[in-house]
């Protein structure tokens, strides 16, 4: 069962998918009803306790969304306790929202999305606006009944993007969306981030830059259609039918880039490099461009 | 100097620890939500002056601490972040009820792997717990300098 979709933002009328995104007043009505269920994914593993949207569960990112030895997702037995465990079904409608515009909360939908949950949606404005517009909070931990969320492997190939696929893939639209620092080389990680190691600074090469809060609107909701094909259609070219892989330090910015091209703006091929640029920046012979160019497409060594 | 300091953990922290490690590993993140709401405000000249302060860069939100060290050279750290960090005033909170009131001595021999060792490294994930240790070793860097003869 599908919960009805969000029809009443005029802003949303202007994307390829309206349905992917709902309104704080539109979940504030949906609250509690049947199939729906609200998920809470932020940076801080302990910011849900502090108080959340009423009903909501929590999906912690590091600890729940990633296996715990290999450098990769849960495989579609571990995804399929997972949500169990958090009452979770498989026709359910689920609404997805956290802190930091909604950066981490895009990470767990593209995650979601790799094991094909159909419809899953994100509520534009994030933790902060339902909070800025001073909405109920509680610290109330919900009790949801188990479900039997079915085994669905996990299918990476038409939205993840591995480094074999990357280096193939060069001469095609290559979307680096860390901070200017990072392109150029200047950092190997986030401003006022720890450094997450990866041994050389700079980007893969024909890569253009465009960080990915520049989606957002200053109240942390995405910007209208217009103002976003402004910056992906017109400014760096990208076009109809295109191909495109977006990365940036482990694949959790660039899924909110991803989330924008490919369900706001209707790009069909949108790929996350989710290894990114700790993968990227600690492999040996792979191709480098430092400085603020892309750069050409390596010749072949 | 530091190569000579013999590591110790000071009853103060190790108390910290055993608190953690009695508890089952989800009710150990309850303690440290605790320990968050317990980080003191920072005195109103600190408040005032926030660049007598340094900033934690290991850490994932905006941390910063300032260690002072007494003519007796006890140690007062005062550290700050913001409310919607709960996990990293978890850790400044610890560290500030566990190393106020030490000696300069003490406070450098504290493990700098004492983070690792609350039982939380999985809970919260490893690199979310390197924020602590940055936390710990600027702090320890900071009361060597204030004691450098």
């Amino acid at each position: 069962m599908t919960v009805e979709f969000d029809t009443s933002s005029e802003k949303f009328t202007e994307y390829a998918e309206p349905s992917r995104l709902v309104t704080p007043d539109w979940l504030q009505e949906h609250l509690g009803e049947p199939g729906l269920v609200v998920v809470e994914s932020d940076e801080d593993v302990l910011l849900y306790e502090t108080g959340h949207i009423p009903g909501a569960v929590k999906v912690d990112w590091h600890t729940e969304l990633n296996d715990e030895v290999v450098r990769d997702y849960l495989d579609g037995e571990g995804f399929a306790k997972l949500l169990s465990r958090k009452g979770i079904s498989r026709d359910d409608t689920i609404v997805i929202y956290g802190d930091k515009n909604n950066w981490w909360a895009a990470y767990a939908l593209w995650v979601f999305s790799l094991f094909g949950h159909e419809d899953v949606r994100l509520l534009d404005g994030g933790r902060d606006l339902w909070i800025a517009q001073g909405r109920e909070i509680t610290t109330e931990v919900p009790q949801r009944a188990q479900t039997e969320y079915p085994i669905v492997e996990r299918d990476d190939s038409g939205l993840r993007a591995f480094r074999e696929d990357v280096l193939v893939h060069l001469g095609k639209p290559l979307i680096d969306v860390r901070s200017p620092e990072e392109y150029t080389g200047e950092r190997t990680h986030m401003p006022e981030y720890p450094q997450e190691s990866s041994l050389r600074g700079g980007h893969i090469p024909t890569a253009k830059s465009v960080p990915w809060k520049r989606a957002v609107a200053d109240d942390g909701t995405f910007k209208p259609r217009a103002e976003l094909d402004a910056i992906y259609r017109d400014e760096i070219g990208l076009n109809e039918g295109d191909e495109v892989i977006a990365y940036c330090r482990i694949g959790e910015r660039s899924s909110h880039t991803w989330f924008v091209l490919q369900h706001l703006l209707g790009f069909q091929d949108v790929r996350n490099y989710d290894g990114s640029w700790t993968e990227w920046g600690s492999s040996v012979r792979v191709p480098i461009v430092a400085g603020a160019e892309p750069g050409d497409v390596p010749a072949a060594r | 100097m530091a190569g000579m300091t013999v590591l110790h953990t000071p009853d103060t922290l190790a108390e910290i620890r055993e608190e953690f490690l009695e508890l089952e590993e989800h009710e150990r993140l309850q303690l440290l939500l605790e320990f968050s709401r317990e980080l003191p405000p920072v005195p109103d000249d600190y408040a005032a002056n926030p660049d007598q302060y340094e900033r934690v860069a290991e850490c994932q939100s905006p941390v910063f601490i300032a260690a002072e060290v007494a003519d007796d050279r006890t140690v007062v750290l005062h550290a700050t972040a913001p409310e919607e960090a709960p996990t990293t005033r978890g850790f400044a909170s610890i560290l500030v009820q566990g190393i106020n009131g030490l000696s300069a001595e003490e406070v450098l021999a504290i493990p700098s792997d004492y983070p690792q060792s609350l039982g939380i490294t999985r809970a919260v994930s490893p690199l979310r717990i390197a924020g602590m240790t940055g936390m710990l070793v600027r702090t320890q860097r900071q009361v060597r300098a204030l004691t450098a003869v």
